[in-house]
């Protein structure tokens, strides 16, 4: 700022110092009102790690348990189901999960820690709803005659396959998301965090 | 607003400037800036009692925000959770624990609540030093009162949102006064509560009143209060009126713009209180049980009341009102006596302008009869504060029956001391401190 | 004048001469005694919680004290799955009422709650639980000085031993227990450190900030009021 006739300098500069202070203090109050917002100390206890006790779930079955208010599927694949998930690569948007949905040590071709357990957060990367399973096969599930098994999206119709990948030409982007997981035992997994006992 | 500023702003060609014009050009802008504040003669002697008017409205928008943020996580339930803790209660603690930063904001809202009562107290006591309330100012007086009566509405409905042994105690008490109104009484507390006791539905309502109704009438009635105060001028501790002396450019000699002096003045006053509210909420946010009272720390519990129930530190000097009438009196029992005297005992400030009949305004030129008297009048007032902390013995309710009767002394015979006494010939200008 | 006024302003002070109630002792200070609250932590959880709640206090928050989520879960943690889950109980209400006449208080916010004009929530606190003696006439078998009639029993009996009131209204040891008088009393001190503390969690915090915002106003104070003597030289 030059310093002219008309501008008396000490004032200017005393006022934009208090300004400054002032504006510091603004921002310091600001602080905990914007902090607010945040989960509180029960919204995280309530996201903090679930425990998942596979050991009655069948093959073939599916079963959902809640981490952070959301659903997550744990679907026990059988042989023929993981078999059938190579071919469909061609019809996938992302086939390789390539956009990170999952953790790097689900970054496979099952999209699972062990192949015929997949675990998955069943919310539509669309717009947030929670598809419904289609596990029947063939033109009798409603979807397309040469259904594989999956999941419908009935809010904007997105197709999942059993690997939670989205099919080509979908509104949703992205295939679905795995969350954070670990086996504490072969019939305990913890879902929500990646190391045990933490 | 004075006289209405019709100038409308030209740009100086920068973008800010042609923003401010496009504005101004839709919106009188520049003239509520000068008619409030850059063009608004203040005089130029106010003393340390005038920072009460700018810190009350510094502590009412500190109560906005705070609430806002308090609502957010609040739970106006009475309804028991699990532990057996009504879940409004439970909510203040889980605002108080969970919420990030919540105790904070809810300390300031707590204290906030006591120095709204300390700063508008000061406020009034600054009016009647200096005789604020007289010709012209009559309806700033009026809006005052009436700002006054609100903020007792608002502290008391929400004083039963946390739902404790007080909160819970108090609003029965309260609620029961009504009761003493003859006829129309007991229906009109049952209408109150919307049940046969305080509970949840009292809780629902007094919430809605408190957010929404009572604030919404207290913002306007500010603003009534400060347009009708810049439409006359501000008194000053001489109680003259410096627009009867103008310069030959019509600004009042003995005035000087609220912007920047008073702006940069206020400042400093509001850094000093806010250092006084940091030291109460920091250190002592219990305020020694009188902003936040121990025993409201035990949940709202219907079938047990607490030994000893004390208002507020605020209303204290009415419940000592209520309290000292003893004596069924004519036809009327004491209850009614009591509820009748402590309406009273708020309702009469509004008919200051008018029982004032001395020639001057200020207590500078005041004679000793009204110094006497106003210094009387505040030491009961304070007595009376105090004892309506305190368990009601027969000896204390004499002293509150002798205040009681000082209190109201003081403004029935105002007409007549005020025009006995003794005044001092008023300056022509304001003079130093 | 203004003397007559002050002096006025001082005769409401007069009335605070009012009487105190029972005579407490003062309870130690252990606010920041991380050993000390961690063993009245211990205290708690073992004696006051399968009756008592806390159940605003998080378990997880024990960290506070210096403890590890691990040392929590495997040492502290019975009345909860999660960690991150408050001190609640599994008694029923109902049947607390059945058993005590009244159910037994939610303990969090008792040592703020309790603080009158004879002392604070911990002095209470302190001399209450240290203030048990034999009385047949109750239903327990127990009574106490600082809060007569009291339905709980003398949880800490086997520790402090049997109280018997003497003839002149004194707390008297009659059978010594397991600890020391004095190693009760640290005892009970820490366990009133402990329920301080969780009335409280965030107060060693808050008056750490206290300090720190008010050194800030007070620079800022210096700029505003250096900023209003730079204007107001103006006016004379």
């Amino acid at each position: 700022m030059s310093c002219d006739d008309k501008v008396d300098c000490g004032r200017r500069r005393l006022l934009v110092a208090t300004a400054t202070v002032g504006g510091v203090a603004g921002v310091a109050t600001a602080i905990p009102f914007v902090s607010t917002f945040a989960p509180s100390e029960r919204a995280k206890s309530a996201g903090a790690p679930v425990e998942a006790d596979i050991s009655k779930l069948a093959p073939g079955q599916m079963m959902t348990v809640e981490w952070r208010g959301k659903p997550v599927w744990i679907i026990h694949r059988t042989k023929e189901m993981l078999d059938n998930l190579t071919k469909l690569d061609d019809k996938m948007a992302d086939p390789k999960s390539n956009r990170l949905m999952q953790p790097g040590y689900a970054k496979n071709e099952y999209r699972s820690i062990k192949p015929e357990y997949l675990v998955a957060i069943g919310i539509c990367t669309h717009l947030g709803c929670s598809p419904t399973e289609k596990f029947t096969t063939g033109a009798e599930s409603g979807v397309t005659a040469d259904w594989q098994g999956g999941f419908f999206c009935p809010c904007h119709g997105s197709i999942f396959d059993l690997a939670g990948r989205v099919y080509k030409s979908m509104p949703a982007p992205d295939n679905l998301e795995i969350p954070p997981h670990v086996y504490l035992s072969d019939a305990k997994i913890l879902i929500g965090e990646d190391k045990k006992g933490a | 607003m004075g006289a209405a500023n019709t100038d409308k702003y030209k740009s100086d060609g920068s973008a800010a400037g042609g923003l401010l014009e496009w504005v101004d050009a839709r919106f009188p802008l520049l003239s509520l800036w000068n008619d409030h504040l850059a063009k608004y003669y203040a005089p130029k002697n106010f003393n340390f009692w005038y920072f009460f008017g700018s810190l009350a409205i510094l502590v009412l928008v500190l109560q906005i925000v705070t609430g806002i943020f308090l609502t957010m996580h609040y739970k106006p339930d009475a309804a028991l959770n699990a532990s057996g803790i009504p879940a409004a209660f439970a909510s203040v603690e889980y605002i108080m624990r969970d919420v990030p930063w919540g105790w904070l904001i809810r300390y300031m809202h707590s204290t906030g609540a006591s120095a709204f009562f300390i700063v508008v107290y000061l406020h009034m006591f600054r009016g009647m030093l200096y005789g604020s309330y007289r010709n012209p100012r009559e309806l700033i007086w009026i809006f005052g009162v009436l700002i006054f009566l609100l903020l007792m509405a608002e502290a008391f409905l929400g004083y039963l949102l946390p739902w404790g042994q007080l909160s819970y105690w108090g609003a029965q008490v309260i609620v029961n006064m009504f009761t003493a109104i003859p006829v129309i009484g007991p229906d009109f507390a049952l209408l109150l509560r919307g049940d046969y006791v305080v509970s949840d539905a009292t809780l629902n309502r007094f919430f809605a009143l408190h957010v929404v109704a009572i604030p919404l009438a207290l913002i306007g009635l500010v603003a009534a209060h400060i347009m009708a105060l810049h439409e006359v001028g501000s008194n000053n501790p001489d109680g003259i009126e410096i627009k009867k002396k103008k310069g030959p450019d019509g600004i009042p000699l003995d005035g000087i713009p609220f912007h920047p002096y008073y702006s940069v003045k206020d400042l400093v006053g509001a850094v000093v209180f806010l250092m006084v509210f940091a030291i109460v909420i920091f250190f002592m946010p219990e305020g020694g049980g009188y902003f936040l009272e121990y025993n409201n720390f035990f949940p709202a519990d219907p079938l047990v009341t607490p030994s000893h129930i004390a208002p507020l530190w605020y209303f204290s000097p009415y419940y000592s009102i209520l309290r000292a009438n003893t004596v069924n009196f004519f036809w009327i029992d004491a209850k009614l006596w009591g509820v009748i005297f402590m309406g009273l005992g708020v309702m009469i400030f509004f008919f200051l302008p008018w029982l004032d009949r001395s020639p001057v305004k200020s207590i500078r030129y005041r004679g000793p009869l009204f110094k006497g008297a106003l210094a009387i009048f505040v030491a009961c007032f304070i007595i009376l504060g105090v004892l309506g902390t305190m368990p009601a013995t027969p000896g204390l309710t004499m002293i509150a029956q002798v205040c009681s009767i000082i209190y109201f002394a003081f403004f029935l015979l105002m007409p007549i001391y005020t025009s006995l006494d003794r005044c001092k010939a008023e300056p022509e200008r304001v003079t130093g401190k | 004048m203004k003397k007559l006024f002050l002096a006025l302003l001082f005769v409401p002070l007069l009335a605070f001469a009012a009487g105190t109630e029972v005579h407490l002792d003062k309870a130690p200070d252990r606010s920041r005694d991380l050993a000390a609250l961690q063993n009245g932590a211990k205290v708690f959880v073992n004696y006051c919680l399968n009756c008592h709640s806390a159940s605003y206090y998080r378990y997880n928050r024990l960290t506070d004290l210096g403890l590890t989520e691990g040392q929590i879960k495997d040492n502290l943690l019975f009345t909860a799955d999660k960690i991150g889950e408050p001190m609640t109980i599994a008694m029923r209400r109902a049947e607390a009422k059945e058993w005590f006449g009244v159910p037994p208080p939610d303990l969090t916010l008792i040592a703020r709650a309790r603080t009158s004009g004879s002392g604070s929530g911990a002095d209470w606190l302190y001399t209450y639980l240290r203030s048990y003696h034999r009385d047949d006439s109750r239903p327990t078998g127990w009574n106490n000085l600082v809060f007569p009639n009291v339905g709980m029993p003398h949880i800490l009996w086997e520790l402090q031993g049997e109280q018997e009131l003497s003839p002149d209204h004194k707390l008297v040891l009659a059978k010594p227990g397991v600890l020391q008088p004095a190693e009760f009393d640290a005892m009970v001190a820490d366990l009133v450190g402990f329920l301080t503390y969780i009335a409280e969690p965030m107060a060693n915090f808050r008056k750490e900030l206290g300090v720190v915002v008010l050194i800030f106003l007070f620079v800022l104070f210096i700029f505003s009021y250096a900023l209003k003597r730079e204007y107001w030289k103006d006016i004379h």
